[in-house]
This record gives structure tokens, sequence and C-alpha cells, in this order.
């Protein structure tokens, strides 16, 4: 519990309502999209970097734990108030401060909902491609805390390729500046690159500068319906092997598909193996010249239907279909264990073989869906906790998992962060040397463990 | 708290994505997890599990909700997050009593005599304590009464009720269909010319229209503030006066009296008595919409209109796009010679009133309306349609608050002239 001595402080920061400690408070920031729950003992909503600033260094002297908090959308626990402490929301500073047309860049607040600046931008013909399934409600600063992907990643990267500086508050309340508005910049080390996908471990964005792209002339989006799961995956190397980078390249499996199906917008047939949700993007002679020719790349593979969507409604609707995918697994079963793979992008038939036969081992439903074209894929085990040893079952299917991905050259997560629910992972994949030299890092930035601590590494 | 375990199945079913962050307009507002969907079932579940007590913060979160049913339309995984609040509010009316707004919703709900004599006395009286806004068709209070904005802007009652001024049966040719016209508080009181209009059409198109006596208010002022008995007993008398006459179609031109018969009365009632849930059923099978009556009675809107044409825009009820009346309304207002259709951006945002919402949360409820006022704004049309005299009252409010000279009819008005 925190002193009332302590919320005091708070409240002299950032005032009295922009603190809540009432039950139905912690509760509202107990929780994030794994289901995990953990109850904080004070949410506070500062405005600015200097509030940010004051929370911080009163923290590091009281030794009170702070997590970092934007939409709480994550999917790894990143944001959960393991052990109590604040919650520090950033959503009240949700200003896009510039939108520079001369340079091409943007200066936002971390609070920023990522779709409201891709609105932005895109009026002005400009482009944010990171495109994360939550964009619609989650925040940049999430979004950078926690180096979010999204479909658009196999062609465009994911959110560090387009974050040039940030400013960052220390846990010991110092505000730091990393990189700039430049498109180089080699002086020092590269702290933004560290902060980006830092999961809120090492400090607290307080404001993103964010490089943009021309907004592409035009976009064709694409479905392919195949009567196989091993014909949809080796469609995907096919494709990226034909030289051809898709904007998008989306995979369901056949169970996904199902989830979806009773949504009035699914397009796909219920029966069908698996699916891609393929989009190209560019000037217009291209987008229909690659149409076709991914069309013909995937013939011979199990396709059982191949459609382009005919306008804007149409796209959107295949896209919402997919977005809906992960939170209808529950459809399935009551709980879900999230992996977030990725693999060499030529080894996507083979991780899904390997995973079949898990699926078969187990005899547990497990869910794949995902951006099959850069080789990351969502696994969801699916399983009910109430059945007795379902969970003990899942856990070796997930270790198997992990084995798998890592025999074939992968690592264990490719965007939601290793938080919580894969931090008992981390060992597989990191030898002791490379986990030694990360916890001198956070050392350094966090002597006193204060900033979003057992996250990452495992106790 | 029985109320709120028969729900608990539902409550279950949130995942916690986070997806109505992006949907709920008091959400969009107050930017705080307690006043979004999966806050409020987070709550909800805490009550079950004992986290959390009936108390008065608890009772203030979940009154902080429109029932618009926004996020249960984009949930991914169907949480009908406006019955959980249903359910929490009135298992909190059950526990600390219901608000003295709400108590005095009860005693005017249940006696039609007193809703009469105070629309009487607020038809006559009125000059007394509203003023008229200059420039404009709206009233203001002059002095303070309990639960009202003395900035909202109110329209004027009706002399004379809507019901006052028809027989029970308006008879029209023996071979045309039969229509049972549900008429709503806000028809009958306020905005009796939207029941002349629907009149008007039915029997031009010579449809008998029968017009019960016996018909209450829907209920949803009362269960929206978790006054279960009332909505019971309202519920009871509407469906006895409902089934005296035989009916091809029930008609509403209330999108709110529209879903409490067609959605709320079978899902939430019928199981105290053998038999009743199949009636309720039956009924909501006959009701319809106005808009989508008219369209299966074929009616099309006479070619009189020449000279100037006025731009219209339209705003979708939450009420009726959360039954997918969506496409019927703006085919009408395409195929009307007299006017030229301007789609307005966010048509199918709530306007913030919520029924009793706006009451205790004025201030949330005008930012959210002010958005609508803008969208409205930027529409270019002179006037603006919809399907329900709440939300009628709701934007006149907002327009008139900002200056905006625009008109705001129901969609019936201008089908009808």
């Amino acid at each position: 519990m925190i002193e009332p001595r302590i919320i005091a402080i708070l409240e002299s920061i950032v005032g009295k309502e922009n603190v809540a400690t009432e039950k139905q408070d912690v509760f509202c920031y107990s929780y994030d999209a794994t289901q995990m729950e953990y109850l904080p003992d004070a949410v506070v909503y500062p405005a600015n970097a200097r509030e940010v600033s004051l929370i911080l260094k009163m923290a590091n002297a009281e030794n009170i734990p702070v997590f970092p908090r934007g939409a709480g959308s994550g999917f790894s626990g990143g944001s959960l108030p393991k052990g109590g402490g604040i919650v520090l929301v950033t959503t009240r500073m949700d200003k896009i401060v510039r939108i520079d047309t001369e340079n091409l860049v943007a200066v936002v607040e971390p609070g920023v909902v990522t779709f409201q600046l891709q609105q932005e931008v895109e009026k002005l013909g400009l482009f944010y491609p990171p495109d994360p399934a939550s964009m619609r409600f989650s925040t940049l600063g999430g979004n950078v805390a926690e180096c979010a992907g999204g479909p658009r990643a196999v062609k465009y990267g994911v959110t560090r390729e387009y974050v040039l500086g940030l400013e960052v508050v220390l846990p010991n309340g110092d505000i730091i500046r990393t990189g700039g508005e430049t498109m180089k910049g080699v002086v020092g080390y590269d702290l933004t690159r560290l902060i980006c996908g830092s999961e809120g471990t090492l400090g607290i964005i307080t404001s993103i500068i964010v490089k943009l792209l021309p907004l592409p002339e035009t976009k064709k989006t694409m479905l392919a319906v195949f009567s196989t799961i091993e014909g949809a995956a080796r469609a995907v190397s096919a494709i990226i092997r034909g030289r051809i980078i898709p904007s998008t390249l989306e995979f369901m499996d056949h169970t996904a598909i199902q989830c979806v199906a009773t949504h009035s917008h699914s397009m796909i047939p219920e029966t069908a193996g698996a699916a891609l949700i393929i989009e190209v993007d560019g000037d217009s002679d291209l987008v229909e010249k690659q149409v076709s020719s991914i069309r013909e790349i995937i013939q011979p593979l199990d396709l059982l239907s191949f459609a382009a969507a005919k306008d804007d409604v149409e796209a959107e609707q295949l896209w919402e279909t997919r977005r809906k995918v992960s939170p209808s697994l529950r459809r399935v079963n009551p709980h879900k264990i999230n992996e977030d793979i990725v693999v060499p992008r030529s080894r996507v038939p083979e991780i899904i073989r390997r995973i079949s036969a898990i699926h078969e081992k187990y005899s547990i439903p497990i869910v794949n869906f995902g951006h099959a074209g850069d080789g990351n894929i969502h696994v969801n085990i699916m399983i009910d906790k109430d059945i007795p040893g379902e969970e003990e079952k899942a856990e070796k299917a997930v270790r198997e998992l992990v084995e798998a991905t890592l025999e074939l050259g992968g690592s264990i997560s490719g965007e939601h962060g290793v938080g919580l629910s894969k931090a008992p992972y981390i060992t597989m994949e990191l030898r002791p040397a490379e986990i030694a030299v990360m916890k001198a890092v956070k050392h350094a930035f966090d002597p006193n463990n204060i900033l979003n601590p057992g996250k990452i590494f495992p106790d | 708290m029985d109320v709120l375990k028969q729900v608990e199945k539902e409550i279950r079913k949130c995942v916690k994505c986070g997806v109505c962050r992006a949907h709920c307009p008091v959400f969009s507002e107050l930017r705080r997890e307690p006043a979004v969907a999966r806050g409020k079932v987070a709550i909800a579940r805490a009550v079950l599990s004992g986290g959390i007590e009936l108390d008065d913060r608890t009772y203030a979160d979940m009154s902080r909700c429109l029932l618009c049913g926004s996020c249960v339309e984009k949930c991914p995984n169907d949480v009908p997050t406006d019955r959980i609040v249903m359910a929490a509010r009135e298992v909190l009316a059950r526990k600390r009593g219901l608000s003295s707004f709400h108590t005095a919703v009860r005693h005017v709900l249940k006696n039609r005599g007193l809703m009469k004599t105070g629309a009487y006395l607020a038809a006559v009286l009125h000059p007394l304590f509203l003023r008229k806004v200059p420039g404009t068709s709206g009233l203001r209070l002059r002095f303070p009464i309990p639960f009202v904005s003395r900035k909202r802007h109110f329209p004027k009652i009706a002399a004379k009720p809507f019901m006052d001024r028809y027989p029970e049966v308006v008879p029209g040719e023996p071979d045309k269909p039969r229509i049972v016209f549900f008429v709503g508080c806000m028809t009958n009181f306020v905005y009796p010319e939207i029941g002349e209009s629907a009149l008007r059409i039915l029997r031009k198109l010579g449809c008998t229209v029968i017009i019960p006596k016996g018909q209450q208010c829907c209920g949803f002022p009362a269960i929206s503030g978790g006054d279960r008995q009332t909505f019971d007993k309202l519920a009871d008398s509407n469906i006895a006066a409902l089934e005296k006459y035989r009916a091809d179609f029930i008609m509403t031109g209330c999108a709110s009296c529209g879903s409490a018969l067609k959605e709320f009365y079978p899902a939430m009632l019928g199981e105290s008595k053998p038999g009743l849930a199949e009636r309720f059923q039956a009924l909501a099978g006959k009701t319809l919409d106005a808009v989508v009556l008219l369209q299966r009675l074929g009616f099309k809107p006479e070619k009189v209109q020449s000279g100037m044409k006025s731009v219209v825009t339209y705003h979708d009820p939450c009420h009726l796009r959360r039954r997918k009346v969506t496409g019927e309304p703006r085919e009408l207002l395409r195929s009307l010679p007299g006017a030229v259709f301007a789609e307005m951006e966010n048509a199918d945002s709530c306007c913030g009133l919520g029924g009793t919402f706006s009451v205790y949360h004025y201030g949330t409820s005008m930012a959210i309306n002010s958005r609508k006022t803008r969208s409205i704004a930027r529409s270019g049309a002179d006037i603006v349609l919809t399907g329900c005299p709440g939300c009628m009252m709701q934007i006149s409010d907002g327009l008139m608050r900002e200056g905006i000279r625009k008109k705001v009819r129901h969609i019936l008005e201008i089908l009808s002239e």
C-alpha cells in the first residue's frame, strides 16, 4: 500500500483530479489484453514531461515502482503493475505537435492514437506505415515502447524503422533527448533504437519524432483461399522468392477463419483450409502487374479461389475480418496462450508443419494466423484452465513451440514483447552473456529498479 | 445481485482487448478506463467477485453509459455491455433505491394521467418558467428547477397530445394493411407533428391505423435508471394494449421505443409467466420502424415540390443503427423529389442524449453532441432529419447552443409533405 503522504505528493504534481486511487480505478488499470490482472495502488495521469519527471524523481527517492501505460492493449503484460505501485497513464499527452511536410517528419506526444496520426498525415498525402491490429485504439507511446509491428511490416518494417528521435524521462527524473529530426546521425550510441522496444523499462517516452513516407498512389487487396494450410504456407514463401514484396501478406488458418465466420462481413468460406490476405501498393500500373504475378505464382498451390477487393469498402471489410481474429478466438476456448513467434520467411511452411505436429501430440487446439509475409506467426494455444491438466499440457506445448522456433533460426517474439508472459522463456533464446549486458543497461538507466520492474528478465 | 449473476456469462466473454476504446462516445470525452465498456465490464465482474461494492462510485461509473450500443456492435466477442450496465443499474437501484430523478420518472411513467396533466400544465404554463431563445424556436429555463440544466433548450410541449386528437381506430380501405401505431411519449406530448405525419402517410396508403388507448411509455426511461419494476409493469400494459387489435404490423416512429419493443422486451422479459416469452417474441416480430414499414408498403414520396430544393442530411439514431436500419431512410431521402441528400461525417455516432444520461451528465452529453453539431454544420444541409424524437431534442439543443440555424425534423415529416 502507498502511504497517503505519497498520494498527496502525486496530487501536488498533477492535481487532485489526475490521481485515482478508488477501487474502481485500480480494478480498471489492473489488466491488458493478456487477461492477467495485478492491482496497482494508484493511477496517475500526467500532462507533460515535467510532471512525469517529478513523479519519477519522487518514486525513485521513495523506491516505489512505476508502470507506464498507454491504452492497455498489450499482449505480453508489459504495462501490468505486478507487485503493486503507481500506474502512469500517458493518454493525456495526446497532441500531434507538428507535421512537417518539408522534411516528412511528425512530432507527436505518446498518448496519440496511432490511427489518428495516420488519418492526419494521409490528409496531407503522407504515410505512417506501422499498423498493429490495435491501431484504432493503441497509442504511439505504447507502439514505440513495444516496437509494434503489424501487417504492413513485411514491406515497410516495424515501428523502430520510423522513430527518428525521442524525448524520454529517466527513472531519476532526468529528461533526455535521443536522435533528432535528421535522416542520419551517428553521434554517440543509438539510444533511440535502444529505447524503442524496451517495454517501458528504461524510461518514459514523452515525445516522439517519426519519419513519414509519401502515401502510395494506390493499393489492391486480394483474398486467396486455399484448400490446405500447406498450400497457403508455401504460397507465402513462393511470393517472397518470386521477388515480390507485398505491402501485407497475412495468414489465417482454418480455425481462425471459423472464429470470424459469424461476423457479418467475413468473405472467407468457413470450410477453407487457410487464407491469405495480400495487399500490394504503389503506382497503379505496377500494382496491377503485381496482382497478376502473385496470382500466377500461387495458382498451383492448392488455391481454391482468388479475388481482388473491388473497392475500399470491400478491402476494409477484409481487414476488419482479419483484425477480429485475435479477440474472437475465445470462441474456441476461454483462455489463450498467445505466442508471437517469428522465423526466417523461407521457414514458414516448416514451422507450420511443426506446429501441426505439436497440436496432434498434445491434442490441444492451436490457432495460427498473422503476418506470415515477414515470418511472424501468432500461435494461439487455446485452453480451458478450469479443466485439470490443461495448463500443464499447454505449457509443454509452448516449450516445444519455442524449441522448434529457435531451431529454425527464429525468435520467440516478433512484435508483442516479452513483458511478463514470455519472460520464462528468454533464457532459451538469449545466452547468459547477452542477458548480462542487457541487465547492465537496465541498471545504468534504473539503478533502483523502480521502472516497470519484473518485466523481460525472469526473477 | 441475481440480475447481475444472470449476465455473468456475458461479462466473462470480455477478453479486454480494448477495441471499445475506439468506439465509445463517453470514453472519447472522459478518456479514462472506468468510462469505457471494458472498464465497466471489469467493474461489474469485480462487483460479482466481491472486490468492489455497490457504492456511490460504482453508481457513478455505471451512470456514465449512453446505452448507445456502439461497443456492442464493434465487440469481437459480442459482449452486450449495454445489458450488463442495465443489470448493474438494476442491482444498484435495488440496493440504494432509485435516484431522485428516476423516482420522479417512476411516478410520472406509472401514471399516464399524471403525465397528461404535467404535459398540459407545461403546455399552458411554459411562459412562466421557460423563455423563448431569440431567433429560434427553442425555450430555456427562466429559473433553476431540479435535474435540468439551465443551459438546455427545450421544445414546446404540445397543447393537445397527439393521442387525444384521434379515435382509437382510424379506418382505411378494407383490403389494405392494418397498422397498430405505438406512439411513444415524446411524439404524443412534445412532437405530435411526427404522429400527424405518420398518420397522413398511412391514410394515403389506405391503411387502417389503430392507436390503442391503453399504450404507455415503452419503459426505456425506467430501465435505463435500473427501475425494473416500472419497466416490467409498463411492458405488461403495452403488450396487452398492442395485442388487443388484430394487426399486420406494429409501427414505431421513435427509435428507442422501437428498440424496447423489438430488442429489450424479448431479451429481458418473459420468464415470469408461461407463454409470455412467445408473446413478446411475436410482438417483436411484428414491430417495424416507420421507414422500414413504409418501404415494405411500397411508399414513394410524391412528386410535387417545385422550385428550390433543400439540402437534407440524416442522423442515425443509435437505436436504429444497432438494428441495422440505416439504408432505408437514405433510400427514401434520395428518392425525395424536393430534396438533395448530403451525407454528414460520422452520421452514425451518438448525439449524446442517452435518455436520462444527459440529466446527470449534461456537460459530457453536450461535449459528445458538439461533435455531431460540427458534422451537421460541415454537411452543408439546411435540414437535419432523423428517426428519433429524443435525438431531435438533443440535436436542436446543440445547434441552438452554437447558434447554428438549421431545421431539425423527423424523417416522417418531410416524407409526408
